[in-house]
């Protein structure tokens, strides 16, 4: 069956809503998807971030210190570890009147990967080439 | 016949995504596909044994154990599972657990997805 693409969209702000941080690691787990998978069979996650999504997965966070929870900073620097592909719509950013500096980045943890900012027909198109898409 | 494969995220009280994701499975196993369904986040809770069937208040165990006879694959998050304070030995029978990578494998086997977020 070979490579399987899927789009997450994430469309839910992050904190107060459990399923946009479970998007995040769903998407991480495509890691160790190969062991219940025959040989040359993968799934490829995009993860997208859009509406409400975009909201709190700026840099800086500070939750480990004041919930004693790892923050979504975190987990989308994972997300670059593994070598996701990660987009964050850039009009949904400009409506919050947040910069594109704000997204955090893995360089210091040697990763290769980073966030893009797109406009949302990147996403639209991430969306036309998956099999399956997962709305959180 | 095809395989369907359903993310279901709610919890069973409070909404009836839940209802709707089980009664979906139940349609679609009827018809002959085959089903799949993931729970995770606050579904888990509905994976505990000997819950008490209140007729005024939901339940799943009833629901789940007639969807298992049925041939329906069900599994639940591990880590979502004990983060609730559910033990492996507390749940229902015949439900699997494992990690997230189950839902991905069994996505790539499928014709079709749902996936219902939760809270």
């Amino acid at each position: 069956m070979g490579d399987v693409k899927l789009a997450y969209i994430v469309q839910k702000a992050q904190y107060k809503s459990e399923s946009s941080r479970l998007a995040i690691t769903h998407a991480i787990a495509y890691q160790t998807v190969e062991v219940l998978l025959d040989d040359g069979d993968n799934v490829i996650p995009t993860l997208c971030f859009v509406g409400e999504g975009v909201l709190g997965i700026q840099k800086g966070q500070n939750t480990m210190d004041v919930y004693g929870v790892t923050s979504t900073e975190t987990h989308m620097k994972n997300t670059l570890l593994v070598d996701l592909e990660v987009l964050v719509c850039k009009e949904d950013l400009d409506k919050y009147g947040i910069p594109e500096d704000a997204m955090p980045n893995a360089d210091e943890m040697g990763a290769d990967k980073t966030i893009q900012v797109v406009p949302f027909s990147e996403i639209q198109k991430a969306m036309e080439e998956s099999k399956h898409i997962l709305f959180f | 016949m095809g395989t369907l494969t359903i993310g279901c995220f709610p919890g069973v009280v409070g909404n009836m995504t839940y209802d709707f994701a089980l009664k979906l499975a139940e349609a679609a196993v009827d018809k002959g596909h085959k089903v799949n369904l993931w729970f995770s986040g606050n579904a888990t809770s509905s994976i505990k044994a000997n819950q008490k069937h209140l007729k005024d208040y939901p339940t799943a165990e009833i629901y789940l154990k007639a969807l298992l006879e049925k041939g329906v694959e069900i599994c639940t998050c591990e880590a979502c599972s004990l983060s609730r304070g559910i033990k492996k030995p507390e749940g229902i029978e015949g439900v699997q657990w494992n990690a997230m990578h189950w839902y991905l494998a069994k996505i790539h086997g499928s014709d079709r997805v749902l996936q219902i977020g939760g809270e």
